[in-house]
């Protein structure tokens, strides 16, 4: 006992200091790492983050400046923006283009709601089948059945040069958004609907009632997919409205006004952040809700 | 032998027809934008039709022309191999790296996450002349710079040699997707696996290799076979930047050279639109659309094999 008490003096400070050493090489590690990684980090976010500033840069650059070895503006010509918006045509491709994104997204919410619903909580035969198939269609290319699609709309219901071919669809459900919508769905515990079910509501006001405001945060993600899709589909625009420039889009129009500025780097850059913005804006709106669903895709399931 | 209740069937017929109700929306979707025109489509491979004179049965003429006399094929062919190959690969070790480095980001990570994602979310026709611009081989700021500091530059987008690395630059750049999904998984290894390999001693590789690599190799499987899939239905980048490349559009949306330069850019679904909305060949175009989708339905059958997770239910 005594002997455990009474430690020879010259090797106390022995453990103490290597300790303390231990501790201060640990923490100059961690110091190092965190430089590390830091490092890395930025050296990453150049790559992603330079584009869009040379983009941003060219366009307000004059038309001569574009051409030139500068990188940075001499004058910043903000007149550039204007000018693009101001090109005719630019603001039917705009309102175009948020007429389709619009209306797609909340048709296709609705549709597809409904039959998510139905593929997570109801009981029935041929389900996995369904969930197979409905998994299929949403990887299939829109190439595979573009031909008699075409011409479906346009010969037999004369609706070339419009975008109706690409709405209408939208109302029958969206493989994708069934999909993601029951994904969410899973993970609602059984007794929420079956509460509902014993204060006598039916299905349908269920779902509308008690689910739909469980699973806001989903469907501003589904939504969002839904209304980006859109935004950015070029391929539906170039088949069906390529004939009327009266229906084209941004994403296709976009790619007529580099066609019209044939040199003029500067506005096309211009006209590409302007087709940029609004993705921009309402990702930083709905940051969270983007990433829950992005993040779902992979993970769960 | 029992007799169903009549109460209990009457019952079952109301479930079956509320089934049916909720789903309707997908199975008159799914019947009309899906089986008529897989059909049709597999009708059309048959048929010679320029969908101006009546369609006439041609055998396999259609399906002879596109596998051996349409010079188009198979250099899309390889191209979409060498996009599977190089850009998917690629595409999941930057997502991976990415999302590994952002769960070590301590400091501004939102700043970093908001900066790996963007990219993802810009609209692909804008973010591919954006890279046309960039990588622009006698304007461009990216030839300025390699030029200042004595790299020997490439014509990028103009180069058959380079179009498709310049593609996939613009690939990695928008890698959000996969860092995101990668960054989840990552967050989801059980902590007390790290600790108990650094209690046996493993370095940081070793616990890389033996903790993290075993836990999210499922949803490397997922990313590689969802990005093979993506590389099949590649269409609106490389076509944006053949066209922008080219330099010769005007608005009519037609292009000289299909896959400039040289056929480098070319992939099956460009193939549809070239042979059925420049052509109006709709039979060959057809045989492409049935190449392209026993090409994506094989690889989602991998995906469901793999990941049959997808297909539970709660019970």
């Amino acid at each position: 006992m005594t002997h455990a008490t009474l430690a020879p003096p010259a090797q106390a400070p022995a453990p103490h200091a290597t300790a303390v050493a231990a501790r201060r090489t640990a923490k100059r590690k961690d110091v190092l790492h965190w430089i590390a990684v830091h490092s890395l980090g930025l050296a990453a976010a150049l790559f992603f983050v330079l584009p869009f500033v040379f983009v941003f840069l060219t366009a307000v650059m004059s038309d001569n400046q574009a051409l030139s070895r500068d990188l940075w503006p001499h004058d910043w010509q903000w007149s550039n923006f204007r000018q693009v918006w101001d090109t005719p045509g630019f603001l039917t491709w705009w309102r175009n283009t948020l007429v389709y994104a619009v209306s797609g997204t909340v048709l296709t919410v609705v549709s597809s709601l409904p039959v998510a619903y139905a593929l997570a909580k109801f009981r029935f035969r041929g389900r996995n089948l369904v969930m197979v198939l409905v998994i299929s269609t949403m990887m299939l290319p829109p190439q595979v059945i573009i031909i008699p699609m075409y011409l479906f709309w346009t010969r037999q219901l004369g609706m070339d040069g419009t975008l109706y071919p690409l709405i209408i669809p939208m109302a029958f459900g969206d493989a994708f958004t069934i999909f993601l919508l029951r994904q969410f769905l899973l993970t609602i515990p059984k007794e929420y609907t079956e509460a509902a079910k014993v204060d006598g509501c039916g299905e349908l006001r269920t779902l509308l009632t008690v689910i739909v405001p469980m699973i806001k945060p989903a469907i501003a993600a589904v939504g969002l997919f839904q209304f980006f899709y859109c935004w950015n589909d070029y391929f539906g625009p170039q088949i069906y409205a390529s004939s009327n420039s009266a229906a084209w889009t941004l994403s296709y129009g976009l790619e007529s006004f580099k066609g019209a500025h044939h040199t003029n780097w500067n506005l096309t850059m211009a006209a590409t952040v302007l087709v940029m913005a609004p993705v921009i804006v309402v990702f930083f709106f709905a940051q969270k809700a983007f990433i829950e669903g992005v993040t779902l895709t992979g993970v769960k399931g | 032998m029992t007799t169903i209740h009549p109460l209990l069937k009457a019952k079952r017929r109301k479930s079956t027809l509320r089934t049916l109700g909720f789903l309707s929306p997908w199975l008159i979707g799914f019947t009309v934008f899906f089986v008529y025109p897989l059909l049709s489509t597999v009708y059309f491979s048959f048929m010679q039709y320029d969908g101006f004179n009546p369609p006439t049965f041609a055998g396999f003429k259609n399906w002879s022309y596109v596998f051996n006399d349409y010079p188009l094929f198979w250099p899309s062919l390889r191209n979409t191999l060498w996009l599977v190959i190089v850009m998917v690969t690629l595409r999941v070790v930057f997502g991976l790296g990415i999302g590994l480095l952002i769960t070590k980001i301590k400091t501004g990570a939102g700043f970093f996450r908001t900066a790996f994602y963007l990219p993802y979310l810009a609209p692909p026709v804008a973010a591919t002349m954006a890279f046309v611009f960039l990588l622009n081989p006698g304007t461009g700021p990216v030839n300025h710079i390699l030029d200042s500091v004595g790299i020997p530059t490439t014509g990028w987008f103009t180069d058959p040699a380079w179009s498709k690395p310049a593609l996939t630059i613009l690939a990695v750049w928008g890698i959000g997707d996969l860092m995101v999904i990668f960054m989840a998984a990552l967050l989801d290894v059980p902590k007390d696996q790290y600790e108990a390999a650094e209690l046996d001693g493993a370095g940081a590789w070793a616990r890389f290799r033996f903790v993290t690599l075993p836990n999210i190799s499922p949803i490397i499987m997922f990313a590689v076979v969802t990005g093979v899939i993506q590389t099949m239905q590649y269409y609106t980048q490389p076509l944006v930047a053949g066209k922008i490349a080219s330099g010769i559009i005007g608005n009519s949306g037609q292009q000289l050279e299909p896959g400039y330069p040289d056929k480098s850019t070319l992939t099956l679904p460009q193939l549809v639109y070239n042979l059925g909305f420049q052509r109006f060949d709709y039979g060959s175009a057809c045989v492409i659309a049935l190449v392209l989708f026993v090409l994506a339905m094989a690889f989602t059958a991998l995906l469901m094999r793999r990941r049959n997770g997808f297909l539970s239910a709660e019970d």
